[in-house]
């Protein structure tokens, strides 16, 4: 078995406190369990997962800010904009498939139409789900949550990124939609030592100007690593980590589509109204006829299989990144 | 209780009757400037809103944003043209705001936005929406162990939302008496008698076997509306509290009463004459000489 096939069967249970050993959920229930002593205001709701969201952590802390909405997700939303209008700061948390579908008109009329400061963390994104198939898969959110006005969406890289993130949205008053995987993800910071700032990109690899790869989640550490054997190869790539979504770092895009000429966008999403498409916009608003290829799900339901099998189907992993790359600078 | 206080329960009744005579007038002179007004529902809710507004609920005139404040949800958005009116006599905003009712960038359109109109406590529109949000509201209360309650006026039609089920539940769960929901029970949806488009009947047994204090009373009675109101049990009690308001579409307004054709409608000089006519003359008779 693969480590991704073992931390399956074995459900999550970690015991070390580090983060590369935390799943992104395991280390939101910690970060929020952290923020919620200091903010009396914090609430976390969650419908029937929090097994799944690790917020059961901080239900042992804090039991009485802890509301299991049951499974019933809709009212869950509609609630926590109840809570959030009345003065609490709601965390909620859920399965993004659920989230961003079953729960888009609520989102859009309760919590970003009135503008409120709810906190949605979407859990086993895009197809980290893997086996649990199509009605699992959240390969559409990122498409329907940008296209929500005062709606923030972001896709952290990792754990050390979805700390910094739950960090930060707490200290602001709009409404943000986080998104995380499922499992034991790879890093792609080394460390904590770097600064996070909602909107603004992080360049990971700077070796030259042959091509840009703009990626985010899970696909950031594939490009990362995609750039490092390239360079051995003589092929210069920049990576960058566009962990937030909407508002779009255009200024980056523009200029790394500007100073390299060949653009490639890998997300765990599909190709159509993700990373790839809020980058392709800005690039045709921008007037720039250059190379680009998006990477993610094609327009098909995704296949069942386990999250790193789907990864190179769809070559979305560091193997199938490369040879994108490759193809596009012969 | 209340933003004035009366010697007797009759002086009382009668304010309030002369409030929700008031707010029909409201209702066909707006309805007819703004070019189309939900009236029909606007004046089947128009004495629930008046009895919660002015008497049932604590508020503060001319401070929407009163800490203490019993707080109110419209989950029936499109009554937005029967509850806007009462905010500005609530001196929330200025009465002459309404004069661009429907316009363009006017904060009053056919559903209440909370960032446009002061004293509106959430945005409403899209139906079934409302009670998960008062369960909301009621839970902040319980976390702060505040005093002021949850009141959410539904329509009848809305219920057949499945959310407002989930609501239900969620609400009794969360022994959630501190939140008190309405059905403006008029039995017309838009299309037609809601018994026959998605019937919802039994009313009572359905959110009574959900865990909720049902009442059931005339919506049009400022005597009974007072009287439930009054004899909420107590915020700390758990079973959330339901009252079926029974009411009359177009309620005042004889050629528009019980007809769903006035759901969303617009009427001219003449029609806004007749109607205002049946208004005056359906008043309830006064119960104290002026």
């Amino acid at each position: 078995m693969t480590d991704i096939q073992k931390q399956i069967v074995n459900g999550f249970t970690f015991t070390t406190d580090t983060y590369d050993q935390l799943t992104q959920a395991e280390v939101y229930g910690k970060v929020i369990s952290e923020l919620a002593e200091t903010n009396p205001d914090i609430v976390v709701l969650t419908s029937d997962l929090m097994r799944s969201n690790k917020t059961g952590d901080f239900r042992r802390v804090f039991p009485e800010r802890f509301f299991n909405f049951g499974i019933a997700e809709t009212n869950m939303v509609a609630a926590a904009a109840g809570m959030a209008v009345s003065g609490k700061l709601p965390f909620l948390s859920t399965m993004a498939a659920f989230l961003s579908l079953r729960c888009a008109e609520t989102i859009r009329n309760d919590v970003a139409y009135p503008n409120l400061p709810v906190k949605i963390i979407a859990t086993h994104a895009g197809v980290s789900m893997g086996n649990g198939g199509t009605t699992h898969h959240a390969i559409e959110d990122i498409a329907i949550l940008r296209s929500l006005a005062n709606m923030t969406v972001v896709v952290p890289a990792d754990s050390i990124e979805t700390a910094k993130v739950v960090r930060a949205t707490a200290k602001d008053r709009g409404p943000i939609y986080i998104r995380i995987g499922r499992a034991l993800e790879p890093m792609a910071h080394e460390s904590e030592d770097f600064d996070l700032t909602i909107g603004k990109s992080i360049t990971m690899r700077d070796y030259g100007t042959d091509a840009a790869v703009i990626a985010c989640g899970v696909c950031v550490k594939a490009a990362v690593d995609a750039a490092d054997m390239l360079n051995e190869e003589g092929m210069k790539i920049k990576v960058i980590d566009m962990h937030t979504i909407k508002p779009l770092d255009t200024e980056t895009v523009i200029s790394a589509a500007e100073s390299c000429g060949v653009v490639v966008t890998a997300e765990e999403h599909s190709i159509i109204g993700g990373l790839g498409g809020a980058v392709a916009e800005t690039l045709s608003d921008a007037g720039l006829g250059i190379k680009f290829k998006r990477l993610g799900i094609p327009d098909i339901y995704s296949a069942i299989g386990y999250p790193e099998d789907l990864y190179a189907r769809y070559e979305i992993d560091t193997d199938g990144l490369k040879k994108i790359v490759k193809d596009l600078l012969v | 209780m209340g933003v004035k206080e009366f010697a007797t329960k009759a002086e009382l009744h009668d304010f309030l009757d002369d409030k929700a005579e008031e707010l029909r007038s409201e209702v066909i002179r707006l309805s007819a400037i703004a070019g189309g007004g939900h009236m029909g529902g606007g004046l089947s809710m128009a004495d629930i809103i008046v009895a919660l507004h002015y008497h049932a609920m604590n508020l503060k005139v001319g401070d929407p944003k009163w800490a203490d404040r019993d707080r109110f949800v419209l989950s029936k958005g499109h009554g937005a043209i029967a509850y806007c009116p009462v905010l500005a006599d609530l001196e929330f905003f200025p009465k002459d705001w309404l004069e661009t009712f429907n316009r363009l960038d006017s904060p009053f359109g056919m559903h209440p936005d909370m960032n446009k109109i002061p004293g509106v406590e959430m945005s409403t529109g899209s139906l079934g929406h409302g009670l998960s949000v008062g369960v909301g509201m009621a839970l902040t209360a319980r976390l702060d162990k505040a005093k002021w309650r949850v009141f959410v006026l539904l329509g009848d039609g809305e219920i057949n939302e499945g959310m407002v089920w989930e609501a239900a539940q969620s609400a009794s769960h969360f022994k959630l008496g501190n939140l008190t929901a309405i059905i403006d029970r008029n039995r017309l949806s838009l299309d037609g008698p809601t018994e026959e488009i998605m019937s919802i009947e039994p009313i009572r047994e359905r959110w009574e076997s959900f865990g909720w204090n049902v009442s059931d009373i005339d919506g049009h009675n400022m005597k009974q509306l007072v009287d439930t109101f009054d004899s909420l049990p107590p915020v700390e009690s758990e079973a959330p509290n339901l009252v079926i308001a029974r009411t009359v579409k177009g309620k005042g307004v004889d050629f528009m009463e019980n007809d769903p054709i006035w759901h969303y409608s617009g009427l001219d000089a003449e029609k806004s004459e007749e109607a205002w006519k049946s208004i005056h003359s359906s008043r309830p008779a006064r119960r104290v000489e002026k």
